[in-house]
């Protein structure tokens, strides 16, 4: 069974927001109509979003770190919010396990919003449905798209790729071997929701210099076996060969 | 969470109107099994069951005003397999279909006729309603007590509150009624409305305590993933605020939710038991009016308290907007 998830890289995310950006955009323009906003350019500027950056600190100064942290609703596997949908406008496909609304089922009640752990849903004030990422399932799917494209807004905006998109019940895919090689972890394990996206963590970069790296030694093809030695008169070309 | 107002009436109502209804049946099977608790005239069933009908209704309407969609409101009882909510929106206008046909009923006198073993479709439609409003109970305290992650609701007592309280404020509105009505039935039922109070203060007080211990699972570092003692928020990724710190958060100050509980315990236990005392004694129709007015409007701070008190694990994700 696929589970289309999206793994995001800590390590890499600068906290650019072009996800955020790129993600309100395609969604804003799509068919299931705006992603409202009201006072855009006023005092209290709010208004709808699949997808937002947020900025934690971790430590204390001076040994501090700034984690730019990416939330979007995660694609649980076991998503507390959709049993307690009353008309089923919430719904987990089958086929490759993105949740999703229907805007035009949804009654707006609310109770989604309050069955979810994470805070990923957000009520449209003006449409007074509830929004949620779709994994950009009207972009994914579309054949008039070059494949290369055939990738979450988010994704293809990000520039340092933090953002991989993939099946993560595929052991073989990028997103799987992300998680398995780099420490994937899930969000509030606690809950058993089993979130579909993960994060991978902060790692720390060193670069390794190695000794042989700066000199050169003996041997470096490896090859078996003492070499003759040469006699100590006689001259040497790089401790090799000796004639 | 932020106190509705809309859901604050919806509960409140909808558990005074079964709580009604419930005190009026069980008055009926007393008298259907000869327990002499006092005679209860013609008016008294139909007039009561119409009460108790207009509180589902307001009830009812009271919650289309929670709703972003009303219009679509039809939809919700589709998902009643998995759906508290959707349970409820099926078994509340089925409560009312009953509650209606039993005033209709005792209106038109079928109590007269009994249909088989010397019970009479009033006394049958009445056994199918109470099912129905026990299960009302069950399906509105489910509503919140299913959410796990809400700790300080997942709990039974979650449901067993809404009941006890539901049945607390409709015995004493029962009590307000039969002083007006059959002022033989006064006494009677005034003690059940007492019992039910003394009850439900046993179990709202677990409660409290319960939710006073709570330590809450989710913690900034199982949120973000990071395991370090000190994270601080710096930005939530929205400048003015968004739906979710509009809708999970109450914004009232500490001392203003601690003192709404002492408002409510101060309305909805004491108060009421001292109204109704005095009503009793002085046999003051008000003043046992009174007392289900001071316990009603006690219950909606109770039920203030108990959004506010709930603690969303999203919170900790919009703690600063930078």
């Amino acid at each position: 069974m696929t589970q289309l998830a999206l793994v995001i890289d800590l390590n890499v995310c600068v906290g650019c927001h072009a996800c955020v950006t790129s993600c309100k955009e395609w969604n804003t323009s799509g068919v299931a109509g705006f992603l409202s906003d009201d006072n855009p350019y006023g005092k209290d500027p709010t208004g709808t979003f699949f997808n937002r950056v947020q900025t934690f600190e971790v430590g204390e100064y001076p040994n501090t770190q700034t984690v730019h942290f990416p939330k979007s609703c995660l694609h649980c596997e076991d998503p507390p919010c959709v049993p307690v949908c009353p008309t089923g406008a919430s719904y987990k496909r089958a086929a490759d396990g993105i949740v999703l609304v229907d805007y035009d089922k949804c009654i707006g009640c609310k109770y989604c919003a309050w069955a979810c752990p994470y805070g990923a849903r957000e009520l449209d004030e003006h449409q007074k449905v509830m929004k949620k990422c779709t994994l950009c399932v009207d972009r994914i799917y579309d054949e008039l798209l070059p494949p290369a494209d055939r990738r979450p807004a988010c994704v293809m905006a990000c520039p340092t790729s933090a953002r991989l998109f993939g099946d993560v019940h595929d052991p073989e895919s990028q997103v799987s071997k992300a998680i398995s090689e780099n420490g994937g972890y899930a969000l509030m394990p606690e809950w058993g929701t089993q979130p579909a996206n993960h994060y991978l963590p902060r790692r720390k970069t060193e670069i390794r210099v190695r000794v042989e790296d700066l000199e050169r030694v003996d041997n470096p093809l490896k090859v078996d076996g003492k070499l003759p030695r040469p006699r100590p008169d006689e001259p040497s070309l790089d401790d090799v060969t000796s004639w | 969470m932020r106190p509705a107002f809309s859901v604050l009436l919806l509960t409140t109502l909808l558990g005074v109107g079964q709580g009604l209804f419930f005190a009026v049946y069980c008055i009926q099977v007393l008298e259907h099994f000869e327990v002499r608790v006092g005679p209860a005239g013609t008016l008294f069933y139909p007039l009561a069951a119409a009460i108790s009908l207009a509180l589902l209704v307001g009830g009812l309407a009271a919650s289309f005003f929670h709703l972003g969609r009303p219009e679509r409101a039809w939809r919700s009882a589709a998902m009643w397999r998995t759906s508290w909510l959707s349970r409820e929106v099926i078994v509340l206008p089925a409560l009312m279909g009953c509650v209606f046909l039993y005033g209709v009923g005792h209106w038109l006198g079928w109590r007269a006729r009994p249909i088989a073993l010397g019970v009479d479709a009033t006394l049958a439609i009445g056994a199918v309603g109470t099912l129905l409003c026990l299960l009302l109970f069950l399906c509105t305290g489910m509503i919140y007590a299913c959410l796990k992650f809400l700790q300080e609701w997942h709990t039974p007592l979650t449901v067993i509150n809404y009941s006890l309280f539901g049945c607390a404020s409709g015995l004493m509105l029962a009590t307000a009624y039969a002083a007006v009505v059959e002022p033989g039935l006064v006494n009677y039922i005034a003690a059940w409305a007492a019992g039910f109070t003394l009850a439900a203060l046993v179990t709202r007080g677990a409660s409290l305590v319960r939710n006073a211990r709570l330590k809450p699972r989710s913690s900034l570092q199982t949120a973000i993933g990071v395991k370090h003692p000190r994270i601080v928020q710096k930005a939530q990724g929205a400048m003015g605020g968004s739906f979710n710190t509009r809708e999970f958060f109450h914004g009232a100050s500490d001392g203003f939710v601690r003192s709404i509980k002492w408002w409510f315990l101060v309305a909805v236990f004491p108060v009421p038991l001292a109204l109704l005392g005095l009503g009793l004694a002085a046999g003051a129709p008000a003043l046992l009016a009174a007392a289900f007015v001071v316990q009603y409007l006690g219950l909606l701070a109770e039920r203030w308290f108990f959004f506010a008190q709930a603690n969303h694990p999203q919170n900790l994700y919009y703690q600063q907007i930078s």
